[in-house]
């Protein structure tokens, strides 16, 4: 009865100094709930977010980076980080976490769920959601 | 009169590093916390500005803002010296006069 409609989370900033990745996973996890069509997106420093070895103990801070892990059992799988980001930050994909899902309809086949984009493919992504929530 | 400038956001997210960079004088020392530890590493698009700075300032970043970002210290720049808390105190007290950039 109610239509699935094309999601778009849209993360620009690094983990810890400010509340905003936190938040984002946040509404990402509550709006599961919801059953829609959900892609996330880490463009500029939203890059840092993904970024593995995280350990927060010094900083006094929850280590969230765990988490993302987490977003495969949620049906969440579309997972684009920008190319040109990552290159302004001396990243690749190998500084990254290794997120994946698991397909029921290929007997649960282990797949990735980051895919390294450019940013005119990313703005393509953007123009086809229909939601599009920033943080 | 040596001044500590604390910067504690990444030079790609916003000018705050830039502009302090452009306001320093021979002898101070930058302090990178928080987000700003970002700028500290190797082949960024920031390097070069970084790198700039150092034949006049010292750079310094703040050790566990580094390892909560997952930042090994073999990503940094070249002569950047990693603190710790106590050392950012130490940091404090040693110069003249502190200015936070935000």
């Amino acid at each position: 009865m109610s239509e699935v409609k094309k999601f778009l989370y849209v993360n620009r900033k690094a983990p810890y100094g400010t509340i905003y990745a936190w938040e984002s996973l946040e509404v990402v996890l509550i709006g599961a709930a919801f059953d829609q069509d959900v892609a996330l997106a880490f463009i500029d420093d939203g890059v840092y977010q993904l970024v593995k070895g995280q350990d927060t103990k010094e900083i006094g801070m929850k280590n969230f980076s765990p988490t993302y892990s987490a977003l495969g059992d949620y049906d969440i799988n579309k997972i684009y980080v920008e190319k040109e980001s990552l290159e302004a930050r001396g990243l690749t994909i190998d500084d990254l976490q290794h997120l994946v899902w698991e397909d029921e309809d290929e007997d649960w086949a282990e797949k990735d769920s980051i895919k390294v984009v450019s940013s005119a493919e990313m703005a393509e992504i953007m123009d086809q959601s229909e939601v599009v929530l920033s943080f | 009169m040596s001044m500590l400038h604390i910067v504690n956001k990444s030079a790609l997210d916003r000018n705050s590093l830039e502009t302090c960079v452009n306001h320093t004088v021979k002898g101070a020392t930058i302090l990178m916390i928080e987000d700003g530890v970002y700028s500290a590493m190797k082949n960024t698009a920031s390097t070069g500005m970084v790198e700039g700075a150092m034949k006049d300032v010292s750079v310094a970043v703040l050790g566990p803002d580094l390892k909560a970002r997952g930042i090994s210290e073999d990503k940094l720049i070249d002569g950047v010296t990693v603190v710790d808390y106590a050392g950012f105190v130490e940091l404090t007290t040693k110069n003249d006069s502190v200015q936070s950039w935000l």
